[in-house]
């Protein structure tokens, strides 16, 4: 079953906290992984990996690099359910 | 002397209890902290051994939910242990490039390793999780007390098996006394309790199989030991130059007096009374104490048939019959690369309070016990200047002596 987005975007809020301890609320649309939520490249492997199983998709390694915004994430994982 | 290596701090997190206070409140009262295993999988992989020390405060309820994520439970545990240790000591704002990390493990990250080669054989090589190396890695413990700390002098991690803690403890005085480092986070880890770990040690007989009887069955010295039990655990502590130590004002609980490490070259698993001695007379020649002068052993004693009876004889070769000997693994279980560590600050403690903790469990010592065993109850050191020996012996011939001294 697709996931809407603002699902996506809760689950991968909650993923983050998870891994980073940021409070959920903290992770929006807008922000960048890495210049805002100051997720690094090791953190976001484990962020991407955790949301691969929740959201049942793929993201490719090379995929993730262009997933500079939460935006980006959420729109690549609802694209990639359907 | 103003190069002594001194003790400013101490943290442990054990199967008596979640802090350094706890530990020792329960170690004097002769509780075990050994209980059955509730876990699921002792049932579904018909674990031989089904009873083991866990913590008595789980790592979960203290660490936040990343720290548990990114850390294997043994890394959780140092750094529980680290964060008592350093606060103990005053959290000094010092050099961090004269801090440095000395914490060891027996084994490393078994969980994480076992766990994640699970998630790659149920869902896939992209279901290991990124963090598998750097939370599997022996190191990791190590790395994350510096980083806890913020010591940058070097983040070691000696791995000797069940010597590993004391080991820890002498290479740290030993860091200090070469100039390196002022102050060093020093102590073992470990998180063993897993059921291929606890089937390993079963196979090699090596582990009691008491399963009747869990908090009887570590009975060093006893007639009826049948192995040892498992603990899981960190203790650590803060090492210091006592010139350090005292310009800062710093609480001191005791003194490094002596470090003997020796191996056997003998036998992958066999201990060797030879190698053993040869740790304790050299730790007591460093320390330029006599025997005499040794009030208590906090002895490795596992509470394995042939592992016992060789260490008391090597004690009473080198100190007589005079010493106060204590085997805290009848509470504790043993912790393997934590249990030197832990077994230090019992020693430390043992000095501070003149009362050496009990052995429990032991209603039939052996009849030829060469040593002054103290069973039940603590018994009262001397005042004065005194000082206490911690050994700690490790598959692979590993032997690390300790002598700690009154202040």
């Amino acid at each position: 079953m697709a996931h809407s987005e603002d699902e996506i975007l809760a689950g991968l809020a909650e993923i983050v906290n998870e891994e980073t301890g940021l409070p959920t609320d903290a992770v929006t649309t807008d922000k960048s992984f890495t210049e805002d939520l100051d997720i690094d490249s090791l953190t976001m492997m484990t962020v991407v990996s955790v949301a691969e199983e929740k959201f049942g998709v793929t993201i490719p390694d090379e995929e993730v690099k262009n997933l500079a915004t939460v935006g980006d994430a959420v729109r690549y994982i609802a694209q990639a359910q359907s | 002397m103003t190069n002594h290596v001194v003790i400013t701090g101490l943290g442990v997190t054990s199967p008596l209890g979640g802090d350094v206070a706890s530990t020792w409140e329960a170690a004097l009262a002769g509780r075990s902290g050994v209980n059955t295993l509730e876990h699921d999988w002792v049932e579904q992989y018909d674990a031989p051994v089904r009873f083991a020390g866990e913590l008595a405060v789980p790592a979960a309820e203290v660490l936040s939910v990343p720290e548990t994520r990114r850390m294997d439970p043994s890394a959780q545990y140092a750094v529980v242990a680290a964060r008592e240790a350093w606060a103990d000591a005053g959290s000094p704002e010092l050099d961090p490039t004269r801090l440095a990390t000395v914490v060891a493990s027996g084994i490393g990250g078994v969980w994480t390793l076992l766990s994640q080669w699970d998630n790659y054989k149920e869902k896939g090589p992209r279901r290991v999780s990124p963090l598998t190396v750097p939370m599997l890695m022996p190191n990791a413990p190590s790395a994350q007390v510096s980083m806890l700390v913020g010591a940058r002098a070097g983040a070691h991690t000696p791995v000797s098996a069940c010597a590993s803690g004391a080991e820890a403890i002498g290479y740290a005085a030993q860091i200090i006394l070469s100039g390196r480092a002022d102050v060093v986070l020093a102590g073992g880890t470990e998180a063993p309790i897993h059921p291929l770990p606890l089937a390993a040690f079963a196979r090699m007989q090596a582990l009691s199989t008491r399963n009747d009887d869990p908090q009887g069955a570590s009975r060093p010295y006893d007639v009826t030991r049948d192995g040892f039990v498992m603990g899981e655990g960190a203790g650590i502590v803060v090492l210091e130059r006592e010139s350090h130590a005292r310009a800062r004002g710093a609480h001191i609980y005791a003194r490094i007096a002596g470090f003997g490490i020796t191996s056997d070259a003998a036998d992958i698993a066999a201990p060797s009374p030879e190698g053993q001695e040869r740790a304790m007379r050299a730790a007591l020649a460093e320390s330029e104490l006599s025997a005499s002068d040794i009030v208590h052993v906090n002895a490795h004693a596992t509470s394995t048939p042939v592992g016992d009876m060789g260490e008391a004889g090597v004690i009473a070769k080198v100190l007589g019959d005079r010493a106060a000997v204590s085997a805290t693994k009848s509470m504790t279980g043993h912790l393997l690369g934590g249990a030197g560590a832990l077994e230090t600050i019992f020693t430390v403690l043992a000095l501070r309070d003149r009362k050496a903790p009990p052995t429990i469990n032991v209603t039939q010592p052996e009849p030829d016990l060469p040593i002054d065993l103290v069973r039940d109850v603590p018994r009262d050191l001397p005042a004065g200047d005194v000082a206490a020996f911690n050994n700690g012996f490790g598959f692979g011939g590993h032997n690390a002596s300790l002598i700690i001294a009154s202040v």
